[in-house]
């Protein structure tokens, strides 16, 4: 393997030289082939369309949360992608060689692969996924024409942005990390990972995690400030009060990352001791740290699908959700517990009894709350009238599957019992089983549901129930292998095994992940399809589930000020009781809308903080200084400019809803 | 749900919303945004606090606080961030009576308090550097040099704002945004004020009197 | 007892047969025990699982739309005794496996003495642990026994019904000691001390490995254990003191360099004063001793001369009379300055060092403050 040095630095291009390019591994050389072709093809086709300068216009300096919300999308899609091309890379490692092969990854490769598996799946795809829904939906459920920061919006969209692309630019200039996805010390110091991936790793988190928390401000403020009038807390969808809690959550954890890591990074760059073996330092310290962000991070990611189920479920059962109030309950309640938790990720670091149990029982007692969830979404359905669209199908797999990954996340919960699961196999499949039975499933069924809301077409519901069927085939092939596998002592992120024992389940799991790669596929042929298609899926209505909440009283897609006039709420559930009160559409008097401009300060700013960020990573410092002080005054630079909004016109707002008068006119006559 | 009460179409939507939207409903989202990114920024100050009570006593075999610190000049600086907050303050009244002058010049002796706080920080750390207690010589002063010194650069940003500030108020006088944005700086201000109580007596007094 | 065997049934895969589910049928009794933990709270789990999931598949199939038979209530949204007992259930069971928590990991904190053999057999009062010292290398284990003073790099043996008692570190980054067949896994850290107390019941040789990555040569960080009784034991330790190799310092910086797949070797003699260096940090004796580090911490620190003159404090730890040892060191700041303080002292260190004989393990937390307690109680 001829690595690269790391050890030596030039002034003027920090730890750059020729041989940090990774292109000796093959499969390294064959995905930058890959990409390179890949990409001009997007870009070729972008200029030969003329797409760019609406793509600049019309999204990249939008700061409309809905347009937003769907680059986030975009980004997690893209994202995922690249990290299941990471899983997809390990189950052939590990099915080949558990089957007595070689395997075709060095540990310096695969090694890097898990570890840019885990951060990306979690940081870049689930994040983005859940952040976007949060995003587009919940403004519109509040009946509220944009987020209370829009700017801000849309500058920590670039923000998590640039932190992907860092990611993406370890692939091939330098190396990632190969310190797992938590880059514990003393593994992730410099001592034992001189080269620059855990830079790469931990300037992506950073700039990444400061847009999250932006994010998280901006929306909590939404939520607080921007509700419909009559639209008290107890009035708000399931939904609006899951993405309040992952908001606080954000607000309250994040900022802990960020300080860790800024620690982790201070003993990398300057040689500090706060994780190091000597001196001092001490490196538990980290892994408490870090878990007491990565717990609460756990339930940001898993709350906003509870509250997707929630909606779904309400929708599709043609009723009203079950226990609004426990399910309301339940969201806080698990949000506090989720602080309390933490050490459960290292029963085995030495803790005292007392300790461990009482850290054990706290986050049992969170499976109280997720199961009164679970009973309310059964008695949701329960007397209703069940309508199997695709959302559904995610439901009801996520609500098999999601109750098997709480058994064994209790089971896990149990230190003696965690002493012999921990870092197994089994730990995998149980959090792949949450993950991907809970945030996977809720993301495809959000995507589904509020699809036609976002393009003003349905998805073609065929390759959508391929793609679920591929999904759930796939997870229990993937996963449930891996659960007997660590009953049998196997442990994660291992490369190679002794004899070949193990080889039927991973050849099983890899199969599984096969299968999944079809259900990717099938989503994305659904998109296609569906887009070919869309005169036929198109919903005029602006409802097309026969839905209960304020998003489905407008068009799909919504105008960019969302609501003509601002919904007024008087029950839960407020499109349900607008519609049964004979709600009619208000066709006159329109008002002046007071909307804010579009603005390309946040994909620059963003943009220099990612030359920034691949500066402090290479340590060319003149660049990082350069770049630093431009992006501060550029950012200073902004607060000069005074003229951020305007009022949209009560001709403008006749047009566009005088329009949408006609198409439903026009969609009664042909009924 | 007995809503019995009947409504009729126009009770499902607002008329003239113009007239209470917009302007007041922004302005107060920009302070409780503020008033949630300090708290966020507290716990940023409450992870490194924390992680000077870990590591405040792993002095590795070199100097502890006792050795290093001069409580004189700690809480000389004290006083120049104690008095800065309350110059702020009077250049918030100032604003409130809609006097333009005072407020620039009431900011102008904040900022030159702030230096000061700066300039003795700086002061401060040069001569430990200069001795040797670098914050690569033990994880007492790693996490001390970390603590104190990210509170010092939120005072950098601060001043920076201020001056910002400043131009801006010179540019556009005390309009709508501008004192919103006075008292987003003020929020600020005192907030690093707080924070610089618990670093003096968490830190310097509890490390010297200990 | 060994209700553990069902488990593959519980499990319901047809396709397990045969397979070796070493962490659900172990040859120890810890071990054991975490394996009926893990199947009773299954069973627990099990009571909400299966109607949960019954259920949703049968509410799903008698109210799918098209039947139309099944009744339909868009408004019922409500029910003050259901309610009660989605919360009531769950907590009874939750209840209960938090009762189980509490004792299990009370009885099974792998730093209490062994409370018995196994499930038959019950524990001498008197009874002495097999002490082994576990060392987490770049990427290799080593294990010393201090009683028979030997050690053998990634081959661990064992007397079968033996209480042992490991004490664990490491010379690098964080790693995990691990035998399933055994007991639960321990983290092994480097400047501090982890423990674990277990006992292996059958004769066998079984896998044991680090379970917590440790960077490159992972995957092969494995080693076996050799479960035998007390004559093979004893034949063990001969073949392991067959060589003339002593493991002193030197042997043990050579061996500490970064290496993967090491074949299995041994040790015949072993350095008394090995493990403490190791745990402390100090093996290279030019590096200040943790304890020592700790101890001069502890009295306030070793002042500005400290930064530069780390070694004087050598020995610290172990000297009768620590206050006055650092007062004398920190009073002669004169004599540093004049230039003869580090003879003087390496002298004085010397002397203290003749003194350093502890009993193993003391002072084997993680340097400095109150995080460093590993047991809480």
């Amino acid at each position: 393997m001829a690595a690269a040095d790391y050890s030596r630095w030039d002034p003027l291009v920090g730890k750059l030289g020729w041989d940090i390019f990774p292109f000796h591994e093959p499969v390294v050389l064959v995905t930058f082939i890959g990409v390179v072709i890949g990409g001009l093809a997007v870009l070729g086709a972008l200029t030969y369309f003329r797409l760019w300068g609406y793509l600049w216009k019309e999204w990249f300096t939008s700061i409309d949360h809905k347009k937003i919300g769907i680059m986030y999308m975009v980004l997690a899609l893209v994202m995922f992608v690249r990290g299941f091309a990471d899983a997809l890379l390990m189950r052939v490692q590990q099915a080949w060689t558990a089957s007595g092969g070689t395997g075709y990854l060095e540990p310096h490769h695969y090694d890097q692969i898990f570890t840019a598996h885990g951060m990306i799946m979690i940081f870049f795809v689930a994040m983005p996924f859940v952040t976007g829904l949060m995003n587009f939906v919940m403004p519109l459920q509040i009946g509220a024409r944009d987020v209370a920061f829009p700017f801000l919006n849309n500058f920590s969209f670039w923000l998590t942005t640039s932190g992907a692309v860092l990611v993406m630019m370890s692939l091939f200039v330098g190396e990632f990390s190969t310190a797992g996805w938590l880059a514990y010390p003393p593994l992730s110091g410099i001592q034992f990972s001189p080269s620059v991936g855990v830079d790469y790793y931990i300037w992506a988190l950073q700039i990444a995690g400061i847009g999250t928390t932006l994010s998280g401000i901006n929306l909590i403020v939404t939520i607080v400030k921007m509700r419909a009038p009559g639209m008290a807390y107890m009035k708000m969808p399931v939904f609006c009060w899951t993405t309040l809690c992952t908001n606080i959550l954000i607000v309250a954890t994040f900022p802990i990352l960020t300080a860790t890591l800024v620690l982790l990074s201070l003993d990398r760059y300057l040689g500090t001791h706060f994780f190091t073996n000597d001196l001092g330092g001490n490196p538990m310290m980290y892994v408490n740290l870090i878990w007491i962000w990565g717990h609460p991070e756990v339930y940001i990611l898993i709350l906003p699908i509870f509250g997707v189920f929630s909606e779904i479920v309400a929708t599709f059962s043609g009723k009203r959700l079950f226990g609004y109030t426990s399910m309301v309950y339940a969201t806080a309640v698990i949000m506090i517990l989720s602080y309390i938790v933490w050490l459960h990720h290292f029963f085995t670091m030495g803790a005292g009894a007392n300790v461990n149990s009482f850290f054990g029982i706290t986050t049992m007692v969170i499976s109280i709350p997720t199961g009164a969830k679970m009973f309310n979404w059964l008695f949701t359905i329960y007397k209703g009238r069940i309508r199997f669209e695709v959302p559904m199908y995610w439901t009801l797999g996520f609500m098999l599957t999601f109750v098997i990954g709480g058994m064994s996340g209790v089971m896990l919960a149990v230190p003696p019992a965690d002493y012999v699961l921990h870092n197994s196999l089994f730990l995998i499949a149980h959090f792949h089983n949450v993950i991907i039975g809970g945030v996977v499933f809720g993301v495809f069924a959000a995507m589904t549901y509020w699809f036609p809301k976002a393009f003003g077409f349905r998805l073609e519901p065929f390759w959508g129930k391929v793609s679920f069927w591929c999904w759930l085939i796939g997870f229990y092939l993937a996963f449930m292998p891996l659960y007997v596998l660590g009953l049998m002592g196997v442990t994660r992120r291992l490369s190679q095994f002794e004899g070949t024992i193990y080889s039927a389940y991973f050849v099983v799991a890899l199969a599984g992940a096969l299968f999944i790669a079809f259900g990717i596929a099938a989503f994305l042929i659904q998109i296609a399809v569906s887009i070919r298609n869309r005169e036929a899926l198109r919903d005029t209505t602006g409802d097309p589930w026969n839905g209960r909440t304020l998003e489905w009283s407008t068009s799909s897609p919504p105008p960019y000020y969302n609501f003509a006039f601002t919904p007024k709420v008087h029950r839960i559930d407020a499109w349900w009781h607008m519609k049964q009160a004979g709600y009619q559409r208000p066709l006159e008097g329109f008002e002046p809308i007071h909307m804010p401009r579009y603005t390309s300060t946040g994909i620059v700013l963003a943009g220099i903080i990612t030359v920034l960020g691949f500066a402090l990573i290479w340590h060319i410092w003149w660049l990082a200084a350069v770049t630093f002080v431009f992006s501060i005054g550029y950012g200073i630079d902004h607060t000069f400019n005074y003229d951020r909004d305007y009022y949209v016109q009560p001709d403008e707002v006749a047009g566009i809803e005088g329009d949408r008068t006609k198409l439903l006119a026009a969609e009664a006559v042909s009924k | 749900m007995s809503t019995e009460t009947v409504l009729e179409p126009q009770d499902f939507y607002v008329r003239q919303a113009a007239h209470d939207d917009g302007e007041h409903h922004h302005e107060t989202g920009t302070m409780l945004g503020f008033w949630i990114y300090l708290m966020s920024d507290c716990l940023i100050f409450g992870t490194l606090f924390a992680t000077y009570a870990v590591l405040g006593r792993n002095y590795a075999a070199g100097p502890s606080p006792a050795d290093l610190f001069e409580l004189d000049m700690i809480l000389l600086s004290t006083f120049m961030l104690l008095f800065s907050s309350i110059t702020y303050g009077f250049s918030v009244l100032r604003m409130d009576k809609g006097d333009l002058r005072g407020t620039l010049l009431w900011l102008v002796v904040t900022g030159l308090f702030g230096l000061a706080f700066l300039g003795l920080e700086i002061l401060e750390f040069s001569h430990l550097w200069h001795i040797g207690a670098t914050p690569m010589a033990s994880a007492f002063l790693s996490s001390f040099f970390t603590l104190v010194g990210t509170h010092g650069l939120h005072v950098t940003a601060g001043c920076i704002w201020l001056v910002v500030l400043l131009v801006q108020l010179g540019r556009h006088g005390l309009t709508h945004e501008n004192k919103r944005r006075m008292m987003c700086l003020s929020m600020f201000w005192h907030f690093l004020d707080l924070i610089w109580i618990g670093v003096f007596s968490f830190v310097y007094l509890a490390g010297v009197l200990v | 007892m060994r209700l553990s065997k069902f488990v593959p049934l519980l499990a319901a895969s047809p396709f397990l047969g045969g397979c070796n589910l070493v962490v659900m049928n172990p040859a120890g009794d810890i071990a054991s025990q975490q394996a009926q933990l893990i199947v009773y709270s299954t069973i627990l789990m099990l009571i909400v699982i299966v109607p949960v999931m019954a259920l949703t598949v049968i509410f799903a199939i008698k109210y799918r739309a098209s039947n139309e038979e099944a009744e339909y209530q868009p408004d019922w949204h409500h029910s003050t005794s259901l309610e009660i007992v989605i919360w009531s259930v769950p907590m009874a069971i939750i209840l209960c496996l938090a009762g189980l928590t509490w004792v299990a990991t009370h009885r099974l904190n792998p730093y209490s003495p062994l409370q018995r053999i196994s499930a038959e057999k019950e524990i001498e009062e008197d009874h002495t642990p097999l002490v082994v010292q576990v060392v987490a290398m770049d990427w290799k284990w080593l294990f010393i026994y201090p009683e028979q003073g030997v050690a053998s790099v990634n081959e661990l043996a064992a007397p079968v019904d033996r209480p042992l008692k490991f004490e664990i570190t490491s010379s690098t980054v964080m790693n995990s000691f691990f035998v399933p067949a055994l007991a639960g896994q321990i983290y092994a850290m480097a400047g501090m001390q982890t423990e674990l107390n277990a006992v292996m019941n059958e004769e066998g040789v079984y896998d044991g490995f680090s379970a917590n990555y440790s960077g490159a040569g992972f995957s092969h960080m494995r080693f076996k254990f050799h479960s035998v009784d007390e004559d093979g034991f004893q034949n063990w330790i001969a073949t392991v003191r067959e060589g003339d190799r002593p493991l002193d310092r030197a042997a043990f910086l050579e061996l500490d360099e970064a290496s993967i797949a090491d074949p299995v070797s041994y040790y015949s003699s072993v350095d008394p004063e090995l493990w403490n260096a190791v745990i402390n940090l100090c093996v290279d004796s030019n590096d200040l001793c943790q304890n020592d580090m700790m101890m001069v911490d502890a009295l306030g620190g070793g002042g500005l001369e400290g930064l530069y003159l780390r070694e004087v404090f050598a020995g610290i730890c172990s000297s009768s009379n620590p206050t006055g040892m650092l007062s004398r060191i920190r009073d002669s700041r004169e004599i540093a300055q004049a230039g003869d303080f580090p003879g003087e002292l390496s002298l004085a260190g010397a002397d203290l060092a003749s003194l350093l004989r502890r009993p193993a393990g003391s002072g084997a937390t993680v340097p400095g403050s109150g995080a460093g307690s590993k047991t809480d109680e």
